[in-house]
């Protein structure tokens, strides 16, 4: 990496795609039909704030120079693009690239976002932070955060989230974060996303909420994914240096779809650079286990949790119950930016199940010793299924979103391996004696 | 007549109009039934209905859980609409709209749904996560077929936001008494005293105060402040622990 120079350059061109191609010519906070502010009325006067706070932020170049130091000091910025050699050879046909979003501070894409909500709750002078989790990458990202600037943090993720993944539980507590346990709905993501606005419509005063991705309520899809942009400036200038040229082909795992939109807005204006998008497939998509709202056919379109996009509902606009592997990939919704860059055939969507997720993660720590998240994990099954038609003169970049060593739990869990369960039973007896 | 025109004649007689609401299929139907014929009987001025949605960010734990238990029986947008039907034409004295959100809306059609409510006898509709912003085509829809858009005023709320959000508004104007969620007791103090002021300055529509009214008490506090007091939580509080039964008493006590 040149350094920050680089990055105001790119981000001016990245700008003007995202206008270009994007945000159109569409009333503010639209991508084509999608997106736009659902809100109480009640949040009016926050919102009002939120925009004027990001509107300054993204015209002062020193609030992104900032935002870069801050994240060189602070969070490994510029992550690495490895080459992964060994899993190339191994397949045959493109030479496949690795974007280290897993080498960030917490483990994954996610702080990226979050250091950069936390900058614009500096400027705005409030004192306490909160946010939603699935997984509980978010939430421990989101307790860094206040944990470095001093903010009071409160973490809601839904009951269910709170048993699957103890771990992270205990370090957003240990970090300072309160968290509360969701019990309505289905008790995952969507349910921690709306007891958060309901937090926030008495606390907006003192609080800001950090969406963890690019949903909800305009500003968010667009603002989380300014911050997020980063990994695709960087990427692409790291490729071109690699490999001489650009990829042909883009991949990532699409939740929320933040760390697709990070990686994707490098590449927005290459128009021969093809962008994948992958979803969980879950336990299939014929089954009805899964979270593919763009693949399948079975996702309308819709507004909830502030914002217009497909989510997958019923024909009465009650929200389904999904399902993935990834704790991170498990959301009803999906970017409005993503859905609009989707319809104008600018991103391709696949998706993958459960079962490719967890043979492509073996082969990429065999080949590589590079251990992806599950969610990351769905990038590189498609990756991997299309890299051996393609020629040995092109490249294809995977954006690793996150780290799958520190899920361990969820990974040995999902590995169903014998000698970890046999482990924990121990160590279980050991608690329940000293008890 | 418009539903402000007939709440105003109704203001003639009474110091001051109530509102209740309840959610749809919680408990069941059958209890809704009842719920609404004593509060019918007991003199109450508009009911609104609350389809049950799976999101309900506005609503606080009561209302969220009734709407989630709702729709656990299994109650369909479209048995609320036949239910809503009967009950507009069994208490014609009193005036139903709809509560909901606006994906229960948009995915029966916005202006399907809005001859639907006309059309079922119902005078307006209530959406929780809909700004005038976002909803320029349901409030000219609305207006086309003389239902009443509910626009809300909230203590966060500008003189001049209040201005610009009534224009979009017909029959009332629901002033939210305080910042946060449904169900939670709101202080009627001094604060909500000059808030009442500036909704009263901002619009000639009648104002309507909900959000923690629970009792006899804060009704009377609103009168000569407020033309509607709302009750929501407390009413789907007073059923699950009492019963049915015990709405008749509750309401005709609010009010002298």
């Amino acid at each position: 990496m040149t350094g920050v120079n680089s990055f105001s350059r790119y981000r001016e061109l990245l700008l003007k795609s995202l206008k270009e191609k994007v945000v159109d010519t569409m009333k503010k906070g639209y991508f084509g039909q999608w997106g736009g502010a659902y809100i109480p009325e009640v949040l009016h006067a926050t919102f009002v704030e939120l925009n004027k706070a990001y509107d300054l932020a993204r015209t002062d170049k020193k609030f992104w120079q900032e935002y870069v130091d801050f994240m060189q000091n602070y969070s490994c910025r510029p992550t690495p693009l490895t080459y992964a050699e060994n899993l190339s050879d191994h397949l045959g046909g493109a030479r496949i690239y690795i974007k280290r979003e897993d080498l960030n501070h917490t483990g994954a894409h996610k702080a990226n976002n979050v250091m950069g909500q936390g900058l614009l709750v500096k400027r705005m002078g409030k004192k306490r932070v909160i946010a939603e989790t699935g997984a509980g990458q978010h939430g421990v990202a989101t307790a860094t955060m206040a944990a470095k600037f001093g903010f009071e943090c409160t973490i809601y993720m839904g009951e269910e989230d709170v048993l699957r993944q103890r771990p992270n539980v205990f370090w957003m507590e240990k970090l300072g974060a309160t968290v509360v346990p969701v019990t309505d709905g289905s008790r995952t993501l969507k349910d921690a996303m709306n007891e958060a606005f309901r937090d926030w419509v008495s606390s907006m005063d003192t609080t800001h909420y950090v969406i963890g991705t690019v949903c909800g309520p305009h500003p968010f899809p667009e603002m989380v994914a300014w911050f997020q942009s980063i990994i695709g400036i960087e990427a692409r200038e790291q490729i071109l240096k690699q490999f001489g040229k650009l990829p042909s082909r883009v991949y990532a795992c699409v939740g929320g779809g933040s760390n697709a939109m990070g990686i994707f807005q490098g590449f927005l204006q290459d128009e021969g650079v093809e962008l994948v998008g992958v979803e969980a497939g879950g336990k299939g998509l014929e089954t009805g286990m899964h979270a593919s709202r763009m693949v399948g056919g079975k996702s309308q379109p819709g507004v909830a949790q502030g914002y217009k996009t497909m989510f997958l509902q019923s024909d009465e606009g009650q929200m389904l119950d999904t399902h993935s592997i990834a704790a991170g990939l498990d959301y009803v919704g999906v970017s409005p930016i993503l859905v609009d860059l989707g319809e104008k055939g600018r991103v391709r969507f696949e998706s993958a199940t459960d079962e490719a997720v967890l043979e492509a993660l073996s082969l990429s720590m065999r080949t590589e010793g590079i251990i992806p998240a599950l969610e990351s994990s769905h990038g590189f099954v498609q990756a991997i299924k299309e890299a051996p038609k393609m020629q040995r003169d092109e490249a294809i970049i995977i954006n690793m979103s996150g780290r799958g060593d520190k899920d361990i739990f969820t990974i040995a869990h999902a590995y169903d391996d014998p000698s970890w369960k046999e482990f924990i039973i121990q160590r279980a007896e050991e608690y329940k004696n000293r008890v | 007549m418009t539903l402000q025109q007939e709440l105003r004649k109704r203001l003639e007689h009474k110091s001051i109009l109530l509102m209740t609401h309840l959610v749809l299929g919680y408990p069941s139907f059958e209890v809704n039934k009842e719920v609404i014929r004593q509060m019918a009987e007991n003199g109450v001025d508009c009911i609104e209905l609350q389809i049950p949605f799976s999101e309900p960010i506005a609503d606080g734990p009561v209302i969220s859980k009734a709407n989630q238990k709702s729709l656990q029986n299994g109650t369909t947008v479209r048995e609320c609409i036949l239910f809503a039907e009967q009950m507009a034409v069994e208490f014609p004295q009193v005036h139903f709209l709809f509560m909901t959100y606006y994906n229960i809306v948009y995915k029966y059609g916005e202006r399907a749904f809005l001859e639907k409510t006309k059309k079922i006898g119902f005078t307006g509709t209530i959406i929780g996560d809909l700004p005038p912003e976002e909803g320029q085509s349901y409030v000219a829809a609305s207006r086309e077929l003389d239902l009443a858009p509910i626009v809300f005023f909230t203590p966060t709320s500008t003189f001049e936001r209040m201005q610009d959000v009534a224009k979009y508004g017909e029959g009332f104007v629901y002033c939210v008494a305080r910042k946060g969620v449904t169900g939670k007791q709101t202080a009627l103090d001094e604060h909500v005293a000059v808030y009442l002021e500036q909704c009263r300055k901002a619009t000639d529509l009648p104002l309507a105060v909900g959000f923690g009214i629970s009792g006899a008490a804060d009704v009377q506090k609103l009168q000569g402040r407020a033309d509607m007091a709302v009750i929501g939580t407390a009413t789907i509080r007073l059923v699950d622990e009492k019963g049915p039964s015990a709405v008749g008493a509750f309401i005709a006590g609010l009010r002298d």
